[in-house]
């Protein structure tokens, strides 16, 4: 069955509920880089190989630096906050990387790992943590909506966008939607679960069939309550009132996150309805850059989540099958360094926001208050001794 | 040289504590070297450097607050790598202990280890930075970890200052830069004319430069708000009364905003209503979307009737309207000649400052106590009335012809009748025992009274028995006038309109809420020298409503 693969409650060590669970949770790469097998979500992972896998660490590498980069810009005053996804690229990573580029993505202000999958400048992500823009990229041009720091609103955005994917793609033939069907994946955390807009999100994504994917990752922790506090019961299994399927999987093993990724995104693509992902993951680091875990959570329950890193899983499988050398690790480093030195350059470098764009963007067109209003704006700047630099905060 | 300063590392901190220097003078340190622990309101922390080079000065010793924004660290870069290298990946010549990754902290997270155990640490961190912080998992092969910031380092200090840290955001930082104001009173031209007025002196503009924005946002697309206290008066209060431009001074602030929601506000803007113009009626003085609809009906009507009134040449019989008397306007005639022909009538006025009657009056709205009633200046005139008449007896009298010859009747009892504009004409109905009613009881008095003469509903009994009697010709926006006593009345008291004039204070020239106060007296019962200091009273009490506790 498909717990053959799950670790023993010693190796878990973590939650309660990571432990006393009946629902299976899928593996298809245990914590000693040893590959499963699954009845049924293996057949979603048989084009995974080698190279693949190789490109997996890299991905998982440059968001881990990418992560530690930008908390220490954070912590030298570069930024105003970071919101770290240490310990969950796995989990994000191999839900971005089952999607296809005409796939539309809800990510909360974590996704860091799926945002490299769709291609997003990691560099511009900095922008709205600096402070200097409301969003930083184009949703439109990498189908990755802006990051959404209102806990769970984007779900509810998810779902109707999907119920509009479902009404646009309603006379396609099932040929056409398998081919060029578009889906939606919708991510949150298990704090956001016990928001009721999830709970709406569901009912209406089942009602009505919606082709969207509830990615959710179960990092143990809603900044300072812990998921026991949260639900009683293994998320995946509150699917079943919904009525449509849950599935539990290994956050940390991104090969399972994958198959079961995909294998959601084939039913939606279909026309079968919503799925509810339930990834098992650990935040390893704070919740954000203002917070502190050591004040509501053990060491001991941090070391028990170490061995079951997901980039040491996917580097220990790689090395013990030989398929990665020393000179590829030395490789995706350098990348990493690079790609360090570009976002401190850049980061020190985004230009202040000015608030003439403020007023260009409340409407689509020319507006007589707001011209007004902007213009006051402009003589009151000038009246100050400094205005030729203007437009500063 | 290059200076960091303290950083707000949680969300809206002012100060930290140092709690641990990991360099000292003289070390090298490379960018994202973890350099010191402090500790803030809600965590202890470790700073990463954003500069490489040679530390040239630690600003706070171990134990020190510093605030957010205060040096904290000064790093020599001298001879560090200079920044058009900065893409190059390659490790720099004097790159600081590149075999000793431990040293680098580059994570820079909040520290995992708990208060209790960092005193081992702290020893071992002074004397070897390698100590410092091995934040970083087990099982990292050989090489992942070294050489983790080698391309990272070179950050160009000069670029960090130009920018400078993304600190200030706590309540405290803020404040600190006051920018420079150019010798120029405000934003002049007409995006401000019409909105802000164009009558503010100068000692106004200061205060208006800095409440602008919000004034206008406040007042939303209405140009020129009314004080408040007419919008929610007595409707008869309200229309064209004391229309000022918004935002002059504080007195003006408080009174000068009209009440309405956006979507009332949307329609005023669509109809061309000027919202200061509408009567209130809304529980909070605000105006209701019935309101400008009435208002609007009523403006219709008046356009339409407007342009028929004047009649061509033709038919000439026709061109004068022929209105038979009757009813309330043959009374009022008859009353009216028999007071203006046998009461000899004599008018005084007095101009009042009753600045401190429009606050005392907006005070009294935001009571709870007179929570859902209407209060207007003239609940207070009518208060200042009644004081006044008990100070000076003989106003409120009657002069009465008996077969014994003439004598005067003092009431020792005000039933103070107000002039009432109806649906009917003019009637006069009064607030019997006037002189028994508190302040917020009169208040209602006054408004059942209003609300019962425009309904048209005023009940003969009303307007019998009067002793004294208001006109609040303020209402029609009119300062003052010589008004005609009601007969069997001997004293009549004409309320004007309250506006902003220039005032002398204390030798200077001020905005001060004026009004004027006329009386006619019947120069029978009433001489000059009493009906002056009946006047005096009056507006000593508009003047300093207070006094009415005495």
């Amino acid at each position: 069955m498909a717990n053959t693969g799950s670790p023993s409650p010693a190796e878990t060590g973590g939650t309660a509920v990571a432990e006393d669970s009946s629902a299976p949770l899928i593996q298809l790469l245990d914590p000693d880089g040893r590959l499963r097998d699954d009845p049924v979500f293996s057949a979603y992972a048989q084009d995974v190989d080698a190279e693949m896998l190789r490109g997996f660490y890299r991905d998982i590498a440059l968001t881990r630096r990418f992560d530690a980069e930008a908390t220490a810009l954070q912590r030298q005053g570069a930024l105003a906050l970071w919101v770290p996804c240490r310990g969950q690229e796995a989990a994000q990573i191999g839900s971005g990387r089952a999607t296809r580029p005409t796939d539309y993505i809800f990510p909360t202000y974590r996704e860091h790992g799926v945002a490299l999958t769709r291609g997003v400048d990691f560099a511009e992500m900095l922008r709205i943590f600096r402070g200097v823009s409301n969003g930083g990229w184009d949703p439109r041009e990498n189908r990755f909506h802006m990051y959404t720091m209102v806990l769970a609103a984007q779900v509810p955005h998810a779902t109707g966008y999907a119920m509009g994917v479902a009404q646009d793609q309603s006379d396609w033939t099932a040929e056409q939607r398998e081919r060029d069907g578009e889906a939606v994946v919708a991510y949150f955390g298990d704090g956001a679960s016990s928001e009721g807009d999830i709970h709406e999100s569901m009912v209406f994504a089942a009602s009505f069939d919606a082709p969207v994917v509830f990615f959710c990752q179960n990092n143990q922790w809603a900044i300072s309550v812990p998921f026991e506090v949260q639900s009683k019961v293994p998320l995946a299994e509150r699917a079943a009132g919904y009525g449509f399927p849950g599935v539990r999987v290994d956050g940390n093993d991104i090969v399972a996150c994958l198959a079961v990724t995909r294998w959601a995104l084939e039913r939606a693509r279909r026309g079968e309805g919503p799925a509810l992902i339930e990834a098992v993951t650990y935040r390893m680091s704070a919740h954000t850059t203002a917070d502190d875990p050591t004040k509501y959570r053990t060491s001991d329950q941090e070391q028990s989540w170490v061995h079951r890193d997901p980039m040491t899983r996917l580097e220990k499988h790689l090395r013990d099958t030989g398929q990665i050398d020393d000179a590829f690790l030395a490789q995706v480093e350098r990348d990493a360094d690079a790609l360090a030195a570009d976002l401190r350059s850049k980061a020190f470098s985004f230009p202040d926001p000015s608030l003439e764009d403020s007023f260009n963007n409340v409407y689509a067109e020319s507006h007589p208050l707001i011209r007004e209003e902007s213009e006051w704006f402009r003589q009151y700047e000038s009246g100050f001794a400094d205005h030729q630099t203007g437009g500063n905060r | 040289m290059s200076t960091f300063n303290l950083p707000d590392v949680g969300e809206g901190l002012t100060e930290a504590e140092i709690v641990s220097w990991k360099v000292a003078p003289g070390d090298i340190v490379a960018v994202n070297q973890v350099f010191v622990e402090i500790e803030t309101a809600k965590s202890l922390v470790e700073l990463p450097s954003p500069f490489a080079g040679t530390v040239a000065e630690l600003h706070a010793a171990e134990g020190e607050t510093l605030e957010v924004g205060q040096p904290l660290l000064t790093v020599d870069e001298a001879g560090a790598q200079p920044a058009e290298d900065l893409e190059d990946p390659a490790p720099p010549a004097q790159r600081p202990m590149p075999e000793d990754p431990a040293a680098q902290s580059w994570l820079g997270e909040v520290t995992e280890r708990s208060l209790d155990d960092e005193g081992e640490e702290y020893d071992a961190a002074t004397d070897s930075p390698s100590a410092a912080s091995a934040t970083r998992g087990g099982g990292a092969p050989a090489g992942t970890a070294s050489a983790r910031t080698e391309s990272a380092d070179a950050t160009a200090g000069n670029e960090v200052e130009q920018v400078g840290p993304l600190v200030g955001s706590g309540p405290r930082a803020d404040p600190v830069k006051r920018r420079t104001r150019l010798n120029r009173p405000r934003p002049s031209g007409n995006v401000l004319g019409s909105r802000m007025g164009e009558r503010m002196d100068a000692a106004r503009a200061a205060v208006s430069r800095v409440a602008a924005p919000r004034t206008q946002r406040g007042a939303g697309s209405q140009p020129a708000a009314p004080a408040a206290s007419q919008s929610t008066g007595s409707a008869a209060a309200q229309g064209s009364t004391g229309v000022v431009p918004a935002g002059q001074n504080r007195t003006a602030g408080l009174l000068g905003r009209v009440l309405a929601k956006p979507p009332v506000r949307k329609i005023a803007k669509e109809l061309g209503i000027d919202l200061a113009k509408v009567p209130a009626s809304g529980g909070h003085g605000e105006i209701t979307r019935e309101d400008l609809m009435s208002y609007q009906a009523q403006r219709e009507a008046e356009q339409a009737a407007a342009p028929a009134f004047w009649s061509a040449k033709q038919g000439m019989d026709d061109r004068i309207e022929r209105q038979p008397v009757k009813g309330v306007r043959k009374a009022t005639a008859n009353a009216m000649v028999k007071s203006a022909f046998s009461a000899p009538h004599v008018s005084i006025f007095v101009d009042v400052d009753a600045t401190r009657t429009m606050e005392f009056v907006q005070r009294l709205k935001k009571s709870k106590d007179f929570e859902g009633i209407k209060v207007s200046p003239l609940v207070i005139l009518a208060k200042a009335v009644i004081w006044a008449a008990a100070r000076n007896p003989n106003v409120n009298a009657s002069w009465v012809e008996t077969e014994k010859g003439a004598e005067i009747q003092v009431k020792h009892f005000m039933n103070l009748g107000i002039a009432a504009a109806t649906p009917r004409g003019l009637l006069v109905p009064n607030i019997k025992d006037a002189q028994d009613l508190s302040l917020k009881e009169l208040a209602v008095a006054l408004n059942d009274l209003a609300a019962t003469a425009r309904a048209g509903r005023t009940a003969p009994a009303d307007m019998q028995g009067g002793t004294m009697t208001v006109t609040n010709i303020g209402a029609l926006g009119i300062d003052t006038g010589t008004p005609i006593i009601n007969p069997g009345e001997v004293a009549i008291v004409a309320f004007g309109t309250i506006r902003q004039k220039p005032w002398v204070v204390s030798g200077e020239v001020i905005p001060r809420w004026i009004t004027t106060l006329g009386g006619s007296f019947d120069h029978r019962v009433v001489d000059g020298d009493l009906s002056a200091r009946f006047m005096a009273d009056v507006a000593a009490i508009m003047e300093e409503p207070a006094l009415l506790l005495d």
